[in-house]
């Protein structure tokens, strides 16, 4: 029985383990197909955000221009790059077959992100506590569905790429476990374009 | 592996097998009898709606349960019939035209359809749980933000579970037809279906997203406490509108598309003849795909949002009568000089024209902004979206009922009972919606629970109401052939049409799990007809008989979907009283336990993921000696049966 083979030899290792496979091939086009509609996703978000800023129902609530700091921000983005930087060097070594490399790489990557997510709460917990929240006003509710989803994503994408830290930990790997990385890697490259985004739009037109 | 071969499977066999399955072919009939279910549910809201409009001062139904019923019948055809039907034909249908041996993701579409199912159910349990949405399926939030009880909330969350399902269906097709195309198909041969279902796909995609941001914006007002659509806390209910229709638009036209594609098929199958303008029809289709983003606020001219943007929709609503305009015309060209058989399948397709022609030409005039002041929110509106649905879709959905029975079944539905059922579907059609062109016009407004004696809206109601009746009566012949024929059982052989151009015409009836021994080898447009013509209409191979790779079925789908159902009523419940809520929640009796619910729900779905991502799912292979055996077997009945 002619069963493909997951476990490539390391020197038939292919150029693209990813899409060595007809699975692995569908994952790649399917995974981008996701992620056309989770930038429509963020679009509808942005637009509801830019439609709500600064939309408070009294004097005494804050708004952009008093809330936001660029400083916080600029931090968080630098994690937030780096770590696509991080997942960069995963995939370059997973495509070179050197595991070990990859799952470090991997590990920095979440370290980074994990990093993001914590000065995201730091800030959300200050927001909070002088008076602007979900509740307080339409800016707030749009303020944090936007931040939050964004956020959510980031929490879905550790959660994720550290399953597969420890799942694949003593399977290695194959051309199988290959393309579940890529993809992994693939959805928090997108999560970073977002931020990018943010970051202008919010913070950055938030401020000006 | 766990594929039920036996001829006499016992029920909690055949049970398990659906519940299980990864099959399109059986995911296919999961579509068909699940949105048959809903379809006959909105019919007979519908039943209801009439039978309180037949009369003036009528009290058969209240006006908030005709609020209900109303909301419930649109929402429910649109999302769980329409839709989930033209899903049905799509997985029957796409990978056998394509030559592939199921679609891009299996497990995938298992989950879609699961999903699909339980929205359904959390959507329709609202009626014996205090009662349904009442706010239109369009539910506007001023009026959804003010609705009492938790109707909209199931609204909310059912759409929302249904919708991921959709969603999930729309990536898994496009992917599918990229990536799952036999050798030879370029994009260029693809049958008009497999096209429309691509386009209709990547619409999904780009269309269903800003539903769900629309929903959650719902969610939250209504259940959490934010001021999306709080106008006293800087809120504003326009939000919900445009979001609502930059997926609603798209939405009409992935209903469409597909009922269009179908028409392709039958047009040229019974007229003998190569579709006429395949590329423009292509083209058109792509074009129609990428205009109907871009008219959205056609539906909020009366909003105020001024003349400049509604110029602007009303011209690009115009436009895009050009591409529906090309593809009417190529439909005529290819029944032109045909060799025209009148079966069922093409006495519908036959009808479609002129209505759908109709609905386009009322389309027209309410893309005019200034006159659509006139036609708003009237019964004129009503007769529009009756006239493309019913007279494109709805006849598209019976139409391919009848074309695909065959290899959905294995048997054939009665031709004389169907063009029975035609018939009457059809006078029923145009006696209910013609006139309703009038009453608008006269000034009767839609969604009204009922009208004045003496304002000459009476003849015509009753006249609409009569001929809602005569469609019931065709869906019950309809229901009744469909009974006669799986009772009767009698079997077909491949190409039961006798004129079949595609590649899914010319697999066994019915085909094998695995769809195709060999790889198929496509060598041209309406790859069948042309190995008829130059051969005997054996479509040539592209490989050897080879162990073929098959997914392994799963329960997992069914436990995510049914995770999330619990979760719903979790969420909805545990908003019940909480402080925050809308009025109409807050007032409601606290419920304690609903946070249990909710988190117990949850846990079911991300468990049951983290099991599908932590097992290795490699599949399982037929050997090259099965496939043979098979393909001997397969030999022996086809000699046999002739
Ligand atoms: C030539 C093509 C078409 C044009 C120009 C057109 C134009 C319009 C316009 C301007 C409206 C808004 C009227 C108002 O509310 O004042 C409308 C409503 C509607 N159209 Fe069309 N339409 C076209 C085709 C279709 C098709 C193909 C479908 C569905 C398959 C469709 C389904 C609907 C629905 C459901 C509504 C009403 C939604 C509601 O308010 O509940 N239309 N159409
Ligand atoms: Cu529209």
């Amino acid at each position: 029985m002619a069963e493909m083979r997951y476990n490539v030899p390391n020197d038939q290792w292919p150029v693209h383990p990813e899409k060595a496979t007809l699975e692995g091939r569908n994952k790649f086009v399917g995974f981008w197909t996701f992620l056309a509609g989770e930038t429509v996703l963020f679009a509808s978000l942005f637009a509801t955000y830019l439609a709500l800023k600064d939309q408070v129902p009294s004097q005494d609530h804050l708004v952009a221009a008093e809330l936001y700091h660029l400083e916080l921000a600029f931090v968080m983005t630098m994690f937030l790059l780096t770590s696509s930087l991080t997942s960069v060097f995963a995939v370059y070594h997973m495509r070179n077959n050197n595991f070990g490399k990859m799952q470090l790489w991997l590990g920095i990557t979440v370290l980074l992100g994990a990093g993001f997510l914590a000065l995201e709460i730091y800030e959300f917990v200050e927001y909070v506590s002088i008076g602007h929240t979900f509740r307080s006003s339409a800016f707030g509710s749009a303020f944090y569905f936007l931040i939050g989803t964004h956020g959510f994503h980031v929490i879905v994408g550790l959660i994720w790429i550290t399953l597969l830290i420890i799942r694949n930990a003593n399977r290695g790997l194959s051309v199988y476990t290959a393309a579940k990385v890529n993809t992994a890697s693939l959805y928090w490259h997108f999560i970073d374009v977002v931020w990018v985004f943010i970051f202008t739009i919010v913070y950055l037109l938030g401020v000006l | 592996m766990a594929q039920v071969k036996g001829k006499k499977a016992g029920f909690g066999a055949v049970l398990w097998d659906y519940l299980t399955t990864v099959d399109h072919k059986k995911i296919a009939i999961l579509y068909l009898i699940a949105g048959g279910f809903f379809f006959a549910l909105g019919g007979i809201e519908a039943m209801l709606i009439r039978a309180q409009l037949a009369i003036p001062n009528n009290d058969f139904l209240s006006a908030g349960l005709f609020n209900e019923v109303i909301t419930m019948h649109g929402t429910t055809m649109i999302f769980l019939a329409a839709m989930p039907l033209l899903f049905a034909f799509m997985n029957a249908v796409v990978p056998l035209q394509i030559g592939a041996r199921d679609v891009a993701f299996p497990f995938l579409n298992s989950l879609g359809v699961w999903l699909f199912i339980f929205g359904g159910i959390f959507l329709n349990l609202s009626w014996f749980l205090g009662g349904a949405p009442d706010a239109g399926w369009t539910s506007y939030a001023s009026l959804s933000i003010a609705s009492p009880g938790h109707g909209i909330d199931f609204y909310a969350v059912g759409l929302q579970i249904a919708g991921a399902g959709t969603l999930i269906s729309g990536i898994n097709f496009a992917t599918t037809i990229i990536t799952m195309r036999a050798p030879g198909m370029t994009y260029m041969r693809m049958p008009l279906f497999t096209w429309t279902t691509l386009v209709a796909a990547i619409l999904i995609v780009f269309a269903f997203p800003p539903l769900t941001i629309g929903v959650f914006l719902m969610i939250f007002d209504r259940m959490f406490g934010s001021n999306f659509f709080i106008v006293e806390a800087g809120g504003n209910t326009i939000i919900w509108e445009h979001l609502f229709w930059i997926f609603g638009h798209p939405e009409v036209y992935i209903l469409i598309l597909p009922a269009f594609g179908m028409f392709s098929e039958i047009f040229s199958v019974f007229s003998r003849k190569r579709l006429f303008g395949y590329s423009a029809m292509v083209f058109a289709t792509v074009l129609i795909g990428f205009f109907g983003f871009m008219v959205w606020a056609h539906h909020m001219f009366t909003v105020g949002l001024g003349p400049t943007a509604n110029a602007i929709f009303a011209l690009a609503t115009m436009a895009i009568a050009v591409p529906t305009g090309i593809k009417i015309f190529n439909w005529i060209a290819t029944i032109w000089g045909g060799s025209i058989e009148f079966t069922t399948p093409m006495l519908y397709a036959l009808a479609f024209i002129p209505s759908f022609v109709m609905g386009g030409v009322t389309g027209i005039m309410q893309a005019a902004a200034p006159a659509d002041y006139q036609y708003h929110d009237s019964y004129f509106i009503v007769a529009h979206f009756h006239y493309v649905i019913v007279g494109g879709v709805v006849f598209a959905l019976l139409a391919g009922l009848h074309f695909y029975w065959p290899i959905m079944t294995g048997t054939m539905l009665s031709e004389k009972l169907g063009k029975l059922e035609m018939v009457i579907f059809f006078i029923g059609f145009h006696c209910t919606f013609l006139i309703q062109h009038w009453l608008g016009l006269w000034g009767m407004p839609r969604r009204v629970f009922t009208y004045l004696d003496g304002q000459g809206y009476n003849a015509a109601n009753m006249i609409s109401s009569i001929g809602a009746a005569l469609m019931a009566v065709a869906v019950i012949i309809l229901l009744i052939n469909i009974i006669k024929t799986l009772v009767k059982n009698e079997k077909v052989g491949r190409d039961p049409w006798g004129d079949g151009r595609t590649l899914e015409w010319s697999l066994p009836i019915p085909a094998p799990y695995y769809n195709f021994a060999q790889t198929p080898l496509i060598r041209g447009i309406d790859v069948l007809a042309l190995e008829k013509e130059e051969g005997d209409g054996t479509i040539p191979s592209a490989g050897p008989v080879e162990p073929i790779h098959m997914p392994n079925n799963s329960f997992i789908p069914f436990m995510i979907s049914l995770g999330l159902f619990i979760a719903g009523f979790g969420a909805l419940y545990f908003a019940s009283g909480k402080p925050w809520a809308i009025d109409a929640v807050a007032d409601l009796p606290v419920r304690p336990w609903a946070l249990y619910v909710l988190i117990a729900g949850l846990a079911i779905t991300f468990i049951s993921m983290g099991v599908r991502s932590w097992k290795d799912d490699l599949g399982y292979y037929i050997t090259k000696e099965e496939l043979e055996a098979d393909l001997r077997e397969l030999e022996a009945r086809e000699r046999g049966a002739n």
